[in-house]
């Protein structure tokens, strides 16, 4: 095991999958010359010249559009959107080419692109730089949207991602490039599909994608320390498809549910799983399931104000409580 | 380059044939045999036809519009299967899922036909890019209408082209036309070609109705394009004879407008010029298009009538690959 940063993980799986393969290219603002605003493509540029690590106009939508176009000819792209927020410019291709040709053509093409982008509010980057989308994207058909909470998760999930035949989104953090974490000296390739069981428990199961995953993991601690109460867990790195079993074994086991997202409450990942519990095991619940979720507001820039409209781990810890009434 | 008379009157009989398949497809929408959303093609043909004819269909790459059903056919793709597809049948080309503003023939190149008005720009962009790759000498040419030109990714498409010097042509059929609003009231240059100058690419304005000069500027275009030196645009000035879908009641427009284009045909003025050569008679002009006929009701008209429709218990295939190892995290 390597003890790396998450941009450390996600450069290696590059890295690994450009040597591997000389149709997978990178692509984005300021990723070749400059390494990358995260720096999650440092020293790519020099390694395999500018034919395959290209830096972009800002034109999202138009360089989505042309790695998405270069993919039906058999290239692999790995387009790094700079922040979540600007993938909105790039939904047309995303939503209205990758997701559907394969449909559409009846088979003939398919569109192998991984986009990488940041989603998550940093610090005080104010309204437009602080957008949550995964619950945007996880409502597409034809497209597979996972999220790394660790820089294990990171770089397998990058590797299997370029490989696999569908077009991903890889939802990743701003605030979690610097995280550091075990990963496997050995290529090691991470499922698309599925979920981890981050902490074992009995008494709730927290889910948790990406930042949030921590939150639940911090929670679980004090709910542990200070209220006796063992909370399970589980990690939904795959947010498309959801994983319909993940969700209703751990359920089936603790009987109660708080899902966390870092996104304002409406058409997420919480109502999303809750109307999976619903579907797969209602009769095991012992308790109404709750969500954990931002204020449904712009984010402001004021940090105080910013702060209150996110979710943390207290308030995890207090939507617990509230649920056992201690 | 010039062009045989023999070669022209097969190029004669494609485009009359291109002609009366799409009359046939407004006369089956009307039977209801043809559903969603149809846009034809007459009054444009020897666009596709004089841009294609100088180009290598089946190598080069085409993508298109909505306005696809002759670029795909002209690409190599079976007018059988295109009215299968139209007809919503499994043997269609996208076996039934697409329909009509999505064809795709990609044994033969034809990339498709896609909906979103401008949306075309970046993939040609990315198709050269994956030309650009292999190393091949394949172009990629996108036919858009003049409307498209509004988009966003036109003016980004066009620049990266340039600043990565990519095998594209961009074909603009301008029929003056944005669905029912007049290019002059939307748009602030008209001359599209004279737009593209912005990004350093290299571009000319046709008469669109003649098939000679489309395809003498079409050799043009291709030759740069193939020859490794960038993007290239083609403006072609042309008119769609119907309205820009069966929906559209074509009432914006002046009837002295509409005949003054009308008295141009691209069918007729290709015919007349072979006839006044002495390589046409009328009436095998007469023969041919009446064998023309014939087909297309008898071949065409019959295969789509008479092929099945998908299943629909497949309704839930082709949204994601088939058992892709990867999703489980590899072969072990």
């Amino acid at each position: 095991m390597a003890d790396i940063m998450m941009w450390e993980a996600i450069m290696r799986a590059h890295d690994e999958e450009m040597a591997n393969d000389p149709m997978v290219i990178a692509m984005g603002e300021d990723i070749g010359v400059v390494g990358g605003t995260y720096k999650a493509t440092t020293g790519l540029y020099d390694k395999y010249g500018e034919q395959r690590v290209i830096d972009t106009p800002i034109s999202e939508n138009g360089y989505t559009g042309l790695g998405i176009g270069a993919s039906f000819l058999g290239v692999r792209p790995i387009i790094e959107i700079m922040s979540v927020n600007f993938a909105w410019l790039a939904m047309d291709q995303i939503f209205n080419t990758a997701a559907k040709v394969r449909y559409m053509s009846g088979g003939q093409l398919q569109a192998p692109v991984v986009i990488r982008s940041p989603g998550g509010t940093a610090h005080q980057l104010g309204s437009q730089h602080s957008a949550r989308m995964e619950k945007v994207f996880m409502g597409i058909a034809g497209l597979r949207v996972v999220t790394p909470s660790s820089p294990r998760q990171a770089y397998g999930l990058l590797k299997s991602a370029v490989r696999c035949n569908d077009p991903v989104f890889i939802n990743e953090h701003e605030l979690m490039y610097n995280m550091r974490g075990d990963v496997p000296e050995d290529e090691y390739f991470h499922p698309l599909e599925g979920s981890e069981i981050a902490r074992e428990g009995r008494d709730v199961t927290l889910f948790g994608y990406n930042i949030s995953v921590h939150w639940c993991l911090k929670a679980a601690e004090l709910l542990s320390k200070h209220h006796a109460i063992e909370a399970e867990v589980v990690d939904l790195f795959t947010l498309s498809p959801l994983d319909r079993e993940g969700i209703r074994n751990s359920v089936s086991k603790t009987h109660r549910a708080v899902i966390v997202e870092e996104a304002e409450p409406a058409v997420g990942v919480g109502a999303e799983v809750m109307a999976i519990i619903n579907e797969e095991c209602f009769f095991e619940l012992d308790a109404a399931p709750v969500r954990v979720s931002a204020l449904n507001v712009p984010i402001p820039y004021n940090h105080a104000m910013e702060k209150a409209a996110l979710p943390d781990e207290n308030d995890v810890v207090e939507a617990v409580r509230n649920m056992f009434g201690v | 380059m010039l062009m045989k008379d023999t070669d022209k009157k097969r190029v004669l009989r494609e485009m009359l044939f291109a002609r009366r398949f799409e009359e046939r497809c407004y006369e089956a929408y009307v039977e209801r045999n043809i559903g969603g959303f149809l846009h034809l093609y007459p009054g444009e043909e020897a666009c596709a036809f004089g841009v294609l004819e100088a180009a290598k269909p089946g190598h080069d790459y085409v993508i298109t519009s909505y306005r696809d059903h002759i670029h795909a056919i002209k690409s190599g793709a079976d007018p059988k299967k295109v009215m299968a597809e139209l007809f919503a049948k499994e043997t269609g080309v996208s076996k039934g899922r697409g329909g009509s503003m999505h064809i795709f023939d990609v044994a033969n190149r034809f990339m498709g036909g896609y909906a979103l008005v401008g949306g075309p720009f970046p993939l040609a962009a990315g198709i050269a890019k994956g030309i650009q790759m292999q190393g091949g000498d394949e172009i990629c040419i996108c036919f858009l209408g003049d409307a498209a030109n509004n988009q966003g990714t036109f003016h980004e498409s066009l620049n990266m082209a340039k600043i990565w010097n990519l095998p594209v042509l961009y074909v603009c059929e301008n029929n003056l036309y944005g669905i029912g609003t007049r290019i002059d009231r939307s748009t602030a240059v008209v001359d599209q070609y004279k737009r593209v100058s912005a990004y350093n690419i290299p571009s000319a304005q046709e008469d669109g109705q003649d098939f000679d000069k489309v395809f003498t500027a079409a050799s043009t275009a291709i030759k740069h394009v193939r020859g490794g030196k960038g993007p290239y645009f083609l403006e072609l000035m042309t008119y769609r004879y119907r309205g820009h879908s069966m929906s559209d009641s074509n009432a914006y427009r002046a009837k002295t407008e509409e005949r003054m284009w009308s008295d141009r045909d691209p069918v007729i003025m290709l015919r007349d010029r072979l006839m006044a050569s002495g390589a046409l008679t009328l009436d095998e002009y007469k023969e041919m298009d009446t064998a023309i006929l014939d087909e297309i009701e008898d071949e065409v008209i019959r295969y789509a009538t008479e092929s099945p429709e998908p299943p629909v218990s497949e309704v839930e295939r082709f949204v994601l690959a088939d058992n892709d190892p990867w999703v489980k995290g590899g072969v072990k």
